[in-house]
């Protein structure tokens, strides 16, 4: 195949010889390689410029190894035939939390690569993108990746797939992003196969925003599919969700750099720029037409993200609540699905309330406030939303432990999810058992292949975000993998449990339980801050309480002697650094009450870090 | 006018015991390292020291009140040269006339001839590293003596004309009992002592006893053990008409070791031999520690200090409360400051000073205070 010669521009391209498309796969089954495979062969990136994962911009992207938003590449392509094409990529975020920015993507593709490693098979998540495409009516592309690992097992996997969408195993494509072996095919296959997209051309405008970007230097960059009509520059725009309007000061595509053009037309992709300054102003899943001539109907499934994940975010030295403030602030504007609120706790002082869209999120948002704002945070342990009925009918949210009622309480509603785990078969048992544990309830379970099994749960979201991924892995040596979405509620016996130190509550360490689950909590906690609380001059008891009610009691007995015995040889700048080193780590003890509390107790007490690793494990 | 004391420190010692991180070397250790210096060629070097310490200070005209000869283990170090050591300080400084001369003596290294030249020669109070009684103990401290050698030692210096006689005990180690404690006490109880000095064991990073807990040989010692066999000590040795006069010191009226009062009270010492501190008027100086490096410099003729440290008027204060709190004659509420005041005044209340020295304007540590002194030092500073 050659390089396009003259490429089609945007704003007058034939929709007859576009193709919009994207790649589901999971995390570390090659999607990003096989994008910079693409770049490369349709010749748009110069070798030289070539760099690894080319399409993922932000820092984390890289080094994790997984994307976060999506972004939209314009692939100029001369197929077998002879004829140029205009391939679009629309890159699909491929983690849990980000469902919905998923299936915003898929909405914006006629067809889908679904690409599986061929030496893991399919994975949870994979599963649930997939479904959410074919819901979508998309072509799906099956593509084996990796068939040059020796480990590969492409015959295997190709009759998983099969099983799975209901293919012939012969028809998936087997290539090796790698090294390039069957690239070129698939693209040749996604122009055969990806139906051209269906527009009016004259229509009035409507375009569905799949990504929203904030850059520092150009405002919000907004990433739009072109359903109908066209997009100019210099137009006023009308975000429809809002009524906003807008002029667009720019509009073009991303080849893989921006390319500004007078005009993004039917069919096509590409971004647009208003000058806003924040991602709210620019929704996606939002649907945008000309404010000359609005469009009657928007394209639907536009959805407000939804926080389902509550936790504390604390500097680590208080003085750093203001820069906290401003990056969270900056964060913001990138970042829709964020929501924060400030909070003041008597163990770890001032902090923000943060809402999630999952652990993930939480991750990333806190990985980044730490490098990108060079921020010491503590994170409370996250929870979910509970919805708490009192008896005289009033209804309370309760986004923090802390926050929970006392007093009648009529019904607590907490959110659940429906879950599908892929495992291998050996491990069904002791999945059905960590599922049980924690309160699911098993919708169905299917054989994809004789040895691996889809296993359907609803699950309250409450026991996932509780180091569910960490037991799941171990249970399965790490081979099975969790998706989940959101549905709906059930109430359930739930209450509060309150930790006291020497009689004070400590309200970092409150949590909502299940009342079966109360006890357990009550004495692990208590146990695990025994071992992190220094001994004070007194006896310091630990309770775990439900209300008025002890149920777990620990006591840090009294610290007899500090003393040392002598300064040796008249040595003494050496004792007195000591204690002056001493008296410095005491500077960085929250007072309790009377108890002296060492930062880091806290920090491992709530430690996250589980959830994080458990996170990147994914 | 603060008083003037010297400490001469003599690095040898015929082996190293496990818990030991004191600079001090056994003979086959300074072999190894190449270096010429032994017992024997050492005492010219400290004098040459003594010497260049004078001359360098020529305007200071303050007698000696204490002198103390520490280890290591000075007694390994012929009697004769010791003498000639301590005259060549009094030929420098002079003695005040209620002169303090202590050595530290392994009760193995010593004869009833040795004491007798020690005190002859102006030595007046000598202190036996004992340690316990208890054989279990001896072997995990890998102290070498018979423990019955001490109470004849002890009995010899007596004989010998020497004033005050103290033992050093170690308690808390892992493994002893109050039994084997109370064996000690007892046997310290019928020794003609009048000073005890016990000091928990402390695991020395370093150290081979540190390698072996890290091992998981041996525990940790317990602060709650160590604290439980201090309250036994402090009853025994009340007792016997002995006084706590320092958190970890205690003596019969008249007993107590001025030189160590020296060191609370913040008075000005020199620091002789390697590795040796020194203190003058806020200036806190030390020497080379490796004796082969120490003696380079003697034997050049220029200072041996390896550095110093001067105290801007916050470390002094921090060093006044630290000191002085461990003294039974107590901290004036002066030194503290307005937070420091309210803290001591928290500690009243908290049983760890004592109600009516603090109505008299004294910071003086109760019986539960004494252990848990170090946190209320950080206290009282502010």
């Amino acid at each position: 195949m050659s390089k396009a010669i003259n490429p089609p521009s945007p704003g007058a391209t034939d929709p007859k010889i576009i193709r919009n498309f994207c790649i589901i796969a999971h995390i570390d089954h090659g999607k990003s390689t096989l994008a910079d495979r693409m770049l490369q062969i349709t010749g748009i990136v110069d070798p030289r410029h070539m760099r690894a994962q080319y399409l993922d911009r932000m820092d984390i992207e890289r080094e994790r190894g997984i994307t976060i938003k999506s972004q939209a590449v314009r692939l100029p392509f001369v197929a077998d035939d002879n004829e140029t094409y205009v391939l679009n990529l629309i890159d699909t975020p491929g983690h849990v939390d980000f469902t919905y920015e998923v299936s915003r993507s898929l909405a914006a593709c006629e067809g889908a690569i679904l690409l599986v490693d061929a030496a893991q098979g399919i994975e949870a998540q994979t599963l649930a993108n997939l479904y959410l495409a074919l819901e979508n009516n998309l072509t799906i592309i099956p593509v084996l990746n990796k068939i040059d690992l020796p480990a590969a097992q492409p015959e295997k996997y190709a009759a998983e797939i099969a099983h799975i969408i209901g293919c012939d195993p012969e028809s998936v494509l087997k290539v090796s992003a790698k090294t390039g072996l069957g690239v070129e095919e698939l693209l040749n296959e996604v122009v055969k196969q990806v139906p051209a997209p269906v527009g009016d051309p004259e229509a009035p405008a409507r375009a569905l925003i799949f990504d929203s970007v904030y850059d520092t230097y150009r405002g919000v960059v907004t990433y739009v599919r072109v359903i109908d009509g066209r997009i100019p520059e210099r137009d006023r725009i009308k975000m429809m969700s809002t009524g906003e309007t807008h002029e667009t000061l720019e509009v073009g595509v991303i080849s893989p750099d921006p390319v500004s053009s007078k005009a993004i037309g039917v069919g096509e992709v590409g971004y647009l720029i208003t000058g806003v300054k924040d991602v709210r102003q620019s929704r996606v899943g939002d649907t945008v037409t000309l404010a000359a001539k609005p469009a009657q109907e928007s394209l639907g499934g536009y959805r407000d993200p939804v926080p389902m994940v509550f936790s504390g975010l604390y500097p680590l030295d208080g003085s750093d609540y203001p820069e906290l403030r401003e990056a969270l602030d900056k964060l913001k504007l990138n970042d829709a699905a964020l929501v924060y609120e400030p909070e003041t706790s008597v163990a770890l002082g001032f902090g923000f309330r943060c809402g999630f869209l999952g652990l993930l999120h939480l991750e990333i948002v806190r990985e980044r406030l730490e490098r990108e704002f060079n921020l010491d945070l503590i994170s409370t342990a996250p929870n979910v939303v509970y919805r708490v009925v009192m008896e005289d009918g009033k209804e309370i949210i309760v986004t923090n432990p802390s926050e929970f009622p006392g007093g009648k309480i009529a019904e607590v509603h907490e959110p659940m999810v429906r879950s599908t785990i892929l495992t291998p078969s050996e491990f069904v048992g002791s999945i059905m058992e960590l599922c049980q544990t924690r309160r699911g309830n098993l919708l169905g379970m299917d054989y994809l292949s004789e040895d691996r099994v889809e296993m359907r749960y609803t699950l309250p979201l409450a026991e996932i975000v509780f180091d569910f991924f960490d037991q799941l892995k171990s249970k399965t040596r790490g081979y099975a993998s969790l998706d989940y979405e959101p549905t709906g509620e059930q109430s359930a016996d739930l209450v509060k449990v309150d930790i006291l130190l020497h009689g004070d509550p400590v309200d970092a360490f409150s949590a909502i339980v299940h009342r079966d689950k109360a006890y357990n909590y009550g004495v692990a906690m208590a146990a695990k801050l025994k071992d992190l609380i220094p001994r004070q001059q007194f006896e310091v008891p630990i309770q775990a309480a439900i209300g008025a009610r002890v149920i777990a009691r620990e006591t840090i007995r009294a610290i007899r002697k500090d003393v040392l015995a002598k300064c040796y040889g008249g040595d003494i700048s050496r004792k007195r650094k000591l204690l002056e080193k001493q008296k410095e780590g005491k500077k960085r003890m929250k007072m309790v009450g009377r108890v002296e509390v060492p930062q880091e107790a806290f920090i491992a007490a709530l430690s996250t870090d589980d959830n994080a690793a458990k996170a990147k494990a994914k | 006018m603060r008083t003037l004391s010297a400490y001469v420190h003599i690095p040898f010692c015929a082996s190293r015991c496990g818990y030991c991180d004191f600079n001090t070397y056994t003979a086959a250790e300074l072999q190894r390292d190449g270096t010429s210096i032994t017992a024997a060629t050492y005492p010219d070097r400290v004098v040459s020291e003594i010497n260049w310490l004078r001359n360098d200070k020529r305007e200071d005209d303050r007698a000696l009140s204490t002198v103390f000869f520490g280890g290591g283990t000075p007694t390994l170090i012929d009697a004769k040269e010791l003498v000639r050591i301590l005259q060549a300080l009094k030929n420098e400084y002079g003695f005040t006339d209620d002169i303090e001369v202590t050595t530290e003596a392994n009760p193995d290294s010593v004869t009833r001839q040795d004491l007798e030249i020690l005190r002859t020669g102006g030595f007046t109070r000598i202190s036996f590293g004992h340690q316990s009684s208890a054989a279990n103990v001896l072997a995990l401290l890998e102290r070498t003596h018979r423990p019955g050698k001490t109470w004849e030692a002890i009995s010899d210096a007596r004989s010998a004309g020497f004033e005050h006689v103290s033992v050093d005990l170690i308690y808390g180690s892992p493994g002893e009992t109050d039994a084997d404690l109370a064996e000690t006490l007892d046997q310290v109880s019928v020794a003609d002592v009048d000073h005890v000095s016990a000091y928990s064991l402390i695991v020395e990073p370093g150290t081979r006893l540190a390698a072996r807990v890290a091992r998981g040989e041996i525990p940790n010692p317990s602060d709650d053990v160590a604290a439980h066999r201090y309250e036994l000590i402090e009853t025994r040795l009340r007792s016997l008409g002995l006084t706590w006069y320092e958190v970890s010191n205690w003596a019969k009226p008249g007993g107590e070791c001025r030189h160590n009062i020296a060191y609370w009270r913040n008075q000005d010492w020199l620091g002789i031999g390697p590795g040796a501190h020194a203190h003058s008027a806020g200036t806190r100086s030390w020497n080379l520690k490796h004796p082969a490096a120490w003696a380079a410099r003697v034997d050049e003729g220029v200072s041996a200090t390896a550095d110093l440290e001067v105290l801007e008027l916050s470390d002094i204060k921090h060093e006044d409360i630290m000191l002085g709190l461990r003294l039974r004659e107590g901290l004036s509420l002066s030194v503290l400051g307005e937070s420091g005041l309210t803290q001591a005044e928290l500690a009243v209340g908290e049983g760890l000073l004592d109600p009516e020295s603090f109505k008299a304007g004294k910071a003086v540590l109760t019986f539960q205070g004494r252990l848990l002194a170090d946190g209320l030092v950080a206290r009282l500073w502010g």
